[in-house]
């Protein structure tokens, strides 16, 4: 292999460069960034970039002296791949033909429909949304958070310690019931109430109101939630679009096997665009953990490197963290496997739990607030039983 | 030299945090060698102790920056800088560490707090 095209240039496409030099490979590497920025780290704009603690210098990614001897296209974007021509073509018109390529395009922010060109909305993916962001929290008023799930609980928890009223709209009955299950769900989204974050659930958004700058969120039950500034979190969709009509297997993302392969020989994908086979879990599902844009690319670079002749070993459980209030939230495993949930330690009440999630009696995901020592060890339980 | 704990209560597998400024810790890996170390991660702070030790690394408890015990590299981001490492002597069944004279890669935030400024 000659030339490797990594076709995104977040966590997850400089973890694949750094694998490919790593592994041995000393071909010519291009990688490919839409966004104009040298890798940085995403997990601090919704806490110390956006509350001003944390400066851009210390979100790179890269160490000083690090040279990984890659070509960086930055600021342009993928617009195609052809996978017989063994190219991708740019937004600006140029192309990069290479023998291996690795896809790590990401995900993009789901915006509210109808919220488009109103001034003082905002999603939350970019340094660039972080930046507009902060300058708006700066001036302070009140702020909805539309989405209860882990970036608007950040971005209201950082917005609460800047002074800011605060009020989270979740749409189900129980924030972050999907990750977490119904009874964690609330225990965590307890924190909002915990600090005088108003929390409004089981309603839906119908849409906002204003002329050129939001003044009100509305609700589907006739209520309106007064607004200076609204902060739209309702997940994010894998950026595959560029990807159709390349002959690559999509569904919900890049379909990927065990080990990072796609449809396509000599092509990987990996991070928030991939949807890897799980093989604990017996069917595909799509991850957006930080820690998975961290790790999954050694498997990937050694599949595409080995040409698919490697075995891919059972990865760890999906892992992630977040911070919200000063309570430090780790989580691993699968919440949805499982069939009872128990506290093993602290209480819920006290904002300090260790609760393990069996299905069958056997531990399928733990939970920790502020109990990063116990949770480890149950993670590494987990990664040993599992 | 510094006294940190026995031999005897410090079982393969496990670490020994000296609440010390700043703290250090000294790990007893499965096969059975010790080794000290800056306790706090150089990204965030984070007790290493509390961390997950496998081999000759531990990764942090909550970003999974991994530092290797005996050189006190890290091997990925979020952490950028390495630990200090320091000296272990073991004498009659105690555990000493003899500490590093190199300034430490405290985090951002601990740097603030120990310069005065805001934590």
């Amino acid at each position: 292999m000659r030339t490797v095209a990594v076709v995104g240039a977040s966590l997850a496409g400089l973890s694949a460069a750094r694998s490919l030099r790593k592994q041995g490979y000393d071909g010519r590497l291009v990688v490919v960034g839409d966004e104009l920025h040298r890798p940085y780290d995403r997990p601090p704009l919704s806490k110390e970039f956006l509350a001003g603690t944390l400066g851009e210098a210390e979100l790179a990614l890269e160490s000083d002296d690090e040279d990984l001897a890659a070509e960086w296209l930055l600021g342009t974007r993928a617009v195609g791949l052809d996978h017989r021509g063994r190219t991708v073509r740019l937004a600006d018109g140029r192309e990069v033909r290479a023998d291996g390529f690795v896809l790590a395009t990401g995900a993009a922010a789901r915006t509210l429909p109808g919220s488009e060109g109103l001034a003082g909305v905002h999603t939350l993916r970019t340094l660039d949304d972080a930046r507009a962001l902060r300058d708006e929290l700066a001036r302070g008023g009140r702020l909805v958070v539309i989405g209860g799930g882990f970036i608007g609980a950040e971005v209201a928890s950082t917005a609460y310690a800047l002074g800011l009223e605060v009020t989270v709209v979740e749409a189900a009955p129980t924030p972050l019931a999907g990750p977490l299950g119904e009874a964690m769900g609330a225990v965590v989204s307890g924190l909002h109430a915990d600090h005088g974050v108003r929390l409004v659930c089981g309603v839906g958004v119908k849409g906002l109101s204003g002329e050129s700058r939001v003044d009100a969120v509305l609700l589907e039950d006739g209520r309106s939630l007064p607004a200076d500034i609204v902060v739209v979190g309702v997940g994010a969709r894998p950026n595959v679009e560029w990807l159709e009509g390349s002959g690559i297997a999509l569904d919900n993302g890049v379909k990927c096997g065990a080990d990072g392969r796609t449809s396509l020989a000599g092509v990987v994908a990996v991070g928030d665009c991939a949807n890897w086979y799980d093989p604990r879990a017996g069917h595909h599902r799509r991850v957006e953990h930080w820690t998975g844009a961290r790790e999954r690319p050694d498997a990937a670079i050694a599949t595409l490197l080995a040409q698919g002749a490697v075995e891919p070993g059972v990865p760890r459980p999906p892992y992630f963290w977040s911070d919200q209030y000063g309570v430090k939230i780790q989580f691993a495993g699968h919440a949805a496997a499982a069939d009872s949930v128990t506290v093993e330690a602290g209480s819920a009440d006290g904002r300090d739990v260790l609760a393990v999630y069996r299905r069958a009696g056997d531990p399928v995901a733990v939970l920790g607030m502020n109990q990063p020592r116990l949770f480890t060890r149950w993670r590494k339980q987990l990664a040993a039983t599992s | 030299m510094i006294p940190a704990c026995r031999l005897a209560d410090l079982p393969r597998g496990e670490a020994h945090r000296l609440d010390i400024d700043p703290p250090v810790s000294v790990f007893h890996t499965d096969d059975g060698e010790l080794f000290a170390i800056d306790d706090t991660c150089t990204h965030q702070d984070a007790s290493l102790a509390d961390g997950w030790l496998e081999g000759c690394e531990v990764e942090c408890p909550l970003h999974a920056s991994k530092f290797d015990l005996r050189t006190g590299a890290v091997d990925a981001p979020p952490a950028k800088l390495p630990v200090r490492t320091h000296e272990v002597v073991v004498e009659d069944g105690m555990i000493y560490v003899q500490l590093s004279t190199a300034a430490p890669n405290l985090p951002p935030c601990i740097s603030a707090r120990l310069a005065g400024g805001p934590a």
